[in-house]
């Protein structure tokens, strides 16, 4: 078909953005990361891989990254045991329930998560929902520390993230050929030996992919750490924030932040590379 | 077909209590007629929604949010329409490519893009002002709307656009009689699920807001960092009943599952 302009011309003004607002950015914080910071006077000098060696070599930095990135995956392992199950039951529902529950486990992801955030801060707080009922019901001795703590985080993200492990195991679930099952049923195979030789071979794919998007959420969240974890618990995100615009350190939280991002990216581009070679049979 | 048994359903009931518990703890709890965080039991009261109308720093914020949302929404779609019609139906070098930049601000971490536009506006003197607010939420969303008004286009019958031409039709009422009715729900969802991730945004834009110019959450943070109280609480309730009302909104036009399941990848 012949035609007067490129096709592609449609898509400049929303080219032209992405040059601006990310391409440019993004470049300029990789430059910055590479500066060098004067601490006394607080200027910004020379070029220098000082701000890197901090964020990889110091024990400080290295504690965040790895309570960071042990926190998502912890995350990434429950929303596994929660979601997957959940998935498949919904899956299993009938016509009107399935939809509506559906999108009641979904729906939270369209609440602001600061929002979300709260409400764990009020369920977990020392004088929160979750202690005052386990003392009213005569449970446990005093109450539990779960604000400023690594598992408050990890429940709270769990619950953030949750949805997505959701939508991509039930996805994988969709491509399904429900005779299969049946087949297996029929002949003789009981509903665990089903679930365990027909459903979890073929749902293993959205697992994996639904993984990779929980642990990059987990991995990143702000809101959720800073909320919860408070001051003394920092993550990479929260700790990028405070350098950022607390101590005003900018190229070693510039440094910090590719760090994540270099990080996240390797994983999300490994895993895909797994999931391609060993799945591509299921890609439908 | 099979059912659950009772033990399936018995993780389904604690798997939607865990999903609901914190919001039926933040709506309960507003209604408090105590100056504390108690869990209203026997009286509710409406005190702490008043309160709101009092409250300054939240109604600005609020109405901030919505004038932001509702720009950077309709900027966003101005931009992805065309971008998703390029995409969509023609093959060009390159054509991937941008799909994937397009869609990149989805795996970028939030924060990591807040330390980029802050960097970026800061040197560029635009730091603190709504254009550059604006700018920065127009990215953040863009892919959203694309995503949806790819899947409206990409899932159509291209044998339609074909016998359309083949009857004759001018390259313009195809796209006037046939393009743009099949688009339509696509764009209409995009721009509300655009609002609502404006609307919900806070990693990002907290490290661009400055007092002068703070969305709804970037306040709520700074506020929670501070004290959480009931006020706190009942902005967040009015928060849920709005997204909750946007919802229906976005069921009854493009279908709330097939939004949040999304097929347009």
């Amino acid at each position: 078909m012949a035609r007067r302009a490129p096709h592609f011309l449609l898509s400049l003004p929303a080219l032209l953005l992405f040059a601006t607002l990310l391409v440019t950015p993004l470049v300029m914080t990789v430059v910055l990361s590479l500066r060098l910071f004067d601490l006394d006077t607080g200027s910004i000098g020379g070029f220098t891989l000082q701000n890197y060696l901090d964020a990889i070599g110091d024990p400080y930095y290295h504690g965040i990254f790895g309570r960071t990135l042990g926190i998502a995956v912890v995350t990434t392992l429950i929303c596994i045991l929660l979601g997957a199950p959940e998935a498949y039951i919904l899956s299993r529902m009938r016509s009107p329930w399935r939809s509506v529950f559906l999108i009641v486990c979904l729906s939270p992801l369209l609440i602001s998560v600061v929002v979300r955030t709260l409400g764990w801060a009020l369920l977990f707080g020392r004088n929160g929902v979750i202690n005052q009922a386990l003392g009213a019901l005569g449970i446990g001795g005093g109450p539990i520390p779960l604000l400023y703590t690594h598992h408050g985080v990890v429940i709270a993200l769990v619950h953030v993230a949750l949805p997505f492990m959701v939508i991509s195991v039930w996805a994988s679930l969709q491509r399904l050929d429900p005779r299969v099952a049946h087949a297996a049923v029929s002949l003789g195979a009981g509903q665990f030996t089903m679930f365990r030789r027909v459903i979890l071979p073929q749902i293993i794919p959205g697992i994996l992919s639904g993984s990779l998007i929980v642990f990059a959420m987990a991995a990143s969240a702000f809101a959720t750490p800073a909320i919860i974890g408070g001051r003394q618990l920092k993550v990479v995100a929260t700790a990028t924030y405070d350098e950022f615009l607390g101590t005003l350190n900018w190229p070693l939280g510039a440094a910090l932040a590719i760090c994540l991002l270099v990080i996240n990216a390797t994983i999300m581009l490994t895993y895909n590379r797994v999931l391609e070679r060993r799945y591509a049979r299921f890609a439908s | 077909m099979n059912r659950n048994g009772p033990l399936s359903l018995l993780f389904h009931a604690f798997f939607v209590l865990f999903m609901l518990a914190p919001l039926l703890v933040i709506i309960w709890m507003s209604f408090t007629p105590e100056s504390l965080l108690v869990l209203p039991t026997t009286r509710l009261s409406l005190r702490w929604f008043y309160a709101i109308l009092n409250s300054r720093q939240f109604l600005d914020a609020f109405g901030f949010s919505i004038i932001l949302g509702v720009l950077a929404a309709t900027v966003a779609m101005l931009l992805a329409v065309p971008a998703a019609l390029a995409v969509a139906r023609h093959r060009f070098i390159g054509r991937e490519a941008i799909i994937a930049l397009f869609l990149s601000p989805l795996v970028i971490p939030h924060v990591v893009l807040g330390v980029a536009f802050l960097r970026f506006f800061t040197s560029a003197g635009v730091q603190g002002s709504f254009i550059g607010l604006l700018g920065s939420h127009v990215l953040v969303i863009f892919p959203y709307g694309l995503r949806l008004v790819l899947a409206s286009l990409v899932n159509a019958d291209p044998a339609l656009e074909r016998a359309a031409l083949s009857l004759g039709a001018s390259r313009w009422t195809l796209f006037r009689r046939l393009t743009l009715p099949l688009m339509i729900p696509g764009v209409a969802g995009g721009w509300v699920i655009s609002f609502i991730q404006s609307f919900d945004e806070v990693t990002m834009t907290v490290f661009v807001a400055t007092p002068s110019s703070m969305t709804l959450p970037v306040r709520m943070y700074h506020y929670i960092e501070e004290s959480i109280d009931p006020l706190v609480a009942s902005v967040s309730t009015v928060v849920i009943i709005g997204t909750f009302l946007l919802m229906l909104l976005v069921d009854r036009i493009y279908g709330l599952d097939r939004m949040l399941v999304g097929k347009g990848r």
